[in-house]
Formats: structure tokens, C-alpha cells, sequence
């Protein structure tokens, strides 16, 4: 194709998206649209799945039958988001395999959140409510993104999320009207989880690449910071409701912009954690590596069999 | 030699009088397998009570390129619809 074909194909794929027309695998596409694409649903794929392991953590001490139901339901829907989200990127030419290999070698990133450990039981209150509180913000104006696959992935992702957020906070509630001690445990896993859920947003819209590509594409319709503050806005409320304090002696109702103020985001502690010196980086990737390694003969076991089956019946057919 | 769980199509029927409608795919060894993660991935609240599962290798799909042959000449035909016809007020039930 010459250039000026190329110029032309992408003119009417850009109108296409103006006019809220969805993208499909097999239509032309930019190949940055393509890669871009690959990467976002790839990195929110792995996210999904590297999200278990801090909550698998509590399944077998959880307190209670309800609670270990609960939460047993929402990791295996966090398993069920991964695999819609693979099945999506598959779509645009890369393979299962390929995806795997990017996530355990670390060319391909995951949420920075999961590498938090979850030190008590109150964490997977403060993660459900605020973890998938902040993902169901970030998530919701996916649904009409432009890419078919993704947005039909991320309309049945988010229909499920609710519950996962009602159930942390159920678990909030009820530690912080219970004993003071378990108020206190309530109260710390809010400081711990506070700051780092607000970095979930992402970085400051002045420090943010690719963010009007990005809003053509329809994977953002609004901004890091627009989408931080609508968290803030929401969540300080229901802290105050259950009597927990948010960390953040800066934190202010300001009447004329209509929302909170807040202080400082400690962005150095960001990087570090998205450049791999979080607290459980290399925990969370030998439990994912290791997994997938004493599962290999499973996998194998399996295949073979099919063959095996599948070979039993051509022989008879004959 | 290392193999691959092959690519599937899945189809889900959510209530007895809908059709089944493509709810997404899933790698599995084999059809048992398929249907059972099936399941699992798709159906966890109540959203089918029949599912089909394809490899997907085996389906065929158009080419959006050919999507003008395909589907164009359908646009002009506009006597395909009963709005084309001109027929009286008078005329009631048609
Ligand atoms: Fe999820
Ligand atoms: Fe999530
Ligand atoms: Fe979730």
C-alpha cells in the first residue's frame, strides 16, 4: 500500500470512531491501534490475575463461612475478567502463550496495587471496597470504548464488580463497629491502602503521555486527575459514614470547586513500585511463574489425552 | 513437543425460547473440557441453560473488505419492505 492509501485508511478509521462506530478484529487498523491496544488489555488482563493472589491469601483464614464464600466468589471472578480480557487481545493476533511469556518475563506490566501484601483480615475489606472501588471508576467508561472485544469484555467485567466492592465494604462496617481493636484493624488497613488506591489513576494528567491518543480512541473519556477526584469525592463520605478517617490531614471540602482538596501524592513511591521495588513484586511473580511451571505437565497430560481420544475415534471410523 | 490448548467459540442459550448467542471464547484441551470451563467462565450467574462450544478454527468468517458486495446490493432493494407500497387509508388490517 502507498502512503497515501495508508493516510486515507486511517482518515475514514479515525471518522469511523468519531462517529461511535465500533472497531472489529478483522477490520482494518492502524498498527498502532493494534499494538496500543495488545498493551492496554494485555496489561489490564494480567492485572486481573495478579489480583488474586493478595486476596487467595485470606481465602482459607477468612472468618466465617459467609465471608469465605464471598470472597472465594469474587477471586474466581477476578480469574473470569483475566480470561475475557485474554480472549479479547487474542483477537487482535497474539497468542495466549505470547501474552503469558510477556507478563512472567516482566516486559509486560500489571497494576501496581497488587503488590501490596495483605497483612490482616481488614485488607480485603479495604481492597474490595476501595481496589475494585478505584477499577470500577477507571472501568465503567470502557464499556463504550472503541474496540468491539474490549468493550463487550469490560460490560460483563463490570456488572460484576459490584458485589466486589459491597462485600469489602460490608467487611469494613462491620469491623469498624466492632471491638476497638478490630475499629483499630479497620482504621490501619484504610492507611495502608488509602494512598496507593488513589495512585491507581495513574500518574498527573501534566505528567501523562498519550492521554488525547488515548481519548480518540476512546480508551479515556476523562482524565487521571478528573477520575481521581471523582474517587476522592465518593469515597471520603463513606469513611465518615463507618467512622474511619481517611489519612490525609490536607484533605478539605472545598465549596466553590465542589469537591475534596487533598495533599500530596508521594509519586517517587509510585515508580518505585511500577519499576519493580514494591514490597511484593517478586513474590507475586514467583507465585504467577511458579503456577504456571507445576501446571506445565497438567496441561500436557491433558492435551495428549485429547489427542489420544480424538485418535481412538478416527481408527474406529476406518 | 509441546502443544497448545486449541482456541473455542462459545455459544450460550440464557433462557428456553432465545437463540444461542456468541458469549466469547476460552482455550481447552478438548469438547468435555470446553464445555466445562464453559461454564465456569461464563455462566457463574445464572446466564445460560444450554451452551455450544466450536473450535474455533472451524468457523468461516466474511472478509470486511468484501463487505460491500456482501451487503450493498441489500441497500437498494427497498421493495423488500412493506413501507414501499402506496396503498389507501381506507385500507385497515394490512
Ligand atoms: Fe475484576
Ligand atoms: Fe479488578
Ligand atoms: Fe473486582
Amino acid at each position: 500500500m502507498s502512503e497515501e492509501q495508508i493516510k486515507n485508511l486511517e482518515a475514514e478509521f479515525e471518522a469511523r470512531i468519531a462517529r461511535d462506530e465500533k472497531i472489529e478484529p478483522k477490520d482494518w487498523m492502524p498498527e498502532k491501534y493494534r499494538k496500543t491496544h495488545i498493551r492496554q488489555i494485555s496489561q489490564h488482563a494480567h492485572s486481573e490475575i495478579v489480583g488474586m493472589l493478595p486476596e487467595g491469601n485470606w481465602i482459607t483464614r477468612a472468618p466465617s463461612l459467609r465471608r469465605k464464600v464471598a470472597l472465594l466468589a469474587k477471586v474466581q471472578d477476578e480469574a473470569g475478567h483475566g480470561l475475557y480480557l485474554y480472549s479479547a487481545c487474542e483477537t487482535l493476533g497474539i497468542s495466549r502463550e505470547e501474552l503469558y511469556e510477556q507478563l512472567h518475563t516482566g516486559k509486560a506490566k500489571y497494576s501496581s496495587i497488587f503488590n501490596y501484601p495483605t497483612v490482616t483480615w481488614a485488607d480485603i475489606g479495604a481492597i474490595g471496597w476501595l481496589v475494585d472501588g478505584a477499577a470500577i471508576i477507571n472501568q465503567v467508561p470502557l464499556c463504550n470504548t472503541s474496540f468491539g472485544p474490549y468493550a463487550r469484555a469490560m460490560v460483563r467485567v463490570c456488572k460484576e464488580e459490584s458485589f466486589h466492592q459491597r462485600q469489602g465494604f460490608e467487611i469494613m462496617i462491620k469491623l469498624a463497629e466492632g471491638s476497638p481493636e478490630q475499629k483499630e484493624m479497620a482504621q490501619d488497613a484504610l492507611n495502608r491502602w488509602w494512598w496507593p488506591s488513589l495512585m491507581m489513576f495513574g500518574p498527573t494528567d501534566a505528567e501523562s503521555v498519550h492521554t488525547e491518543q488515548s481519548m480518540k480512541w476512546k480508551l479515556k473519556r476523562k482524565t487521571n486527575d478528573e477520575l481521581r477526584q471523582q474517587f476522592i469525592d465518593q469515597t471520603v463520605p463513606q469513611a465518615e459514614l463507618i467512622g474511619l478517617t481517611v489519612p490525609d490531614p490536607d484533605l478539605k471540602w472545598n465549596e466553590e470547586k465542589g469537591g475534596y482538596d487533598f495533599g500530596a501524592i508521594d509519586w517517587d513511591e509510585f515508580w518505585q513500585v511500577v519499576k519493580g521495588h514494591g514490597p511484593c513484586n517478586k513474590e507475586r511473580m514467583n507465585a504467577r511463574v511458579g503456577a504456571w511451571e507445576r501446571g506445565a505437565w497438567v496441561r500436557e497430560a491433558a492435551m495428549t489425552y485429547a489427542e489420544k481420544q480424538e485418535n481412538r475415534k478416527v481408527s474406529k471410523a476406518v | 513437543m509441546k502443544k497448545n490448548w486449541p482456541l473455542w467459540e462459545v455459544f450460550v442459550r440464557s433462557k428456553n425460547g432465545l437463540e444461542h448467542r456468541h458469549f466469547g471464547s476460552l482455550h481447552a484441551a478438548d469438547t468435555e473440557m470446553a464445555i466445562q470451563n464453559a461454564r465456569d467462565v461464563y455462566t457463574r450467574r445464572n446466564e445460560g441453560v444450554s451452551i455450544w462450544v466450536v473450535e474455533s478454527k472451524h468457523i468461516s468468517a466474511s472478509n470486511p473488505e468484501e463487505s460491500g458486495e456482501l451487503f450493498e446490493p441489500a441497500k437498494d432493494k427497498v421493495y423488500r419492505h412493506p413501507t414501499f407500497y402506496n396503498l389507501p387509508d381506507e385500507v385497515k388490517h394490512m
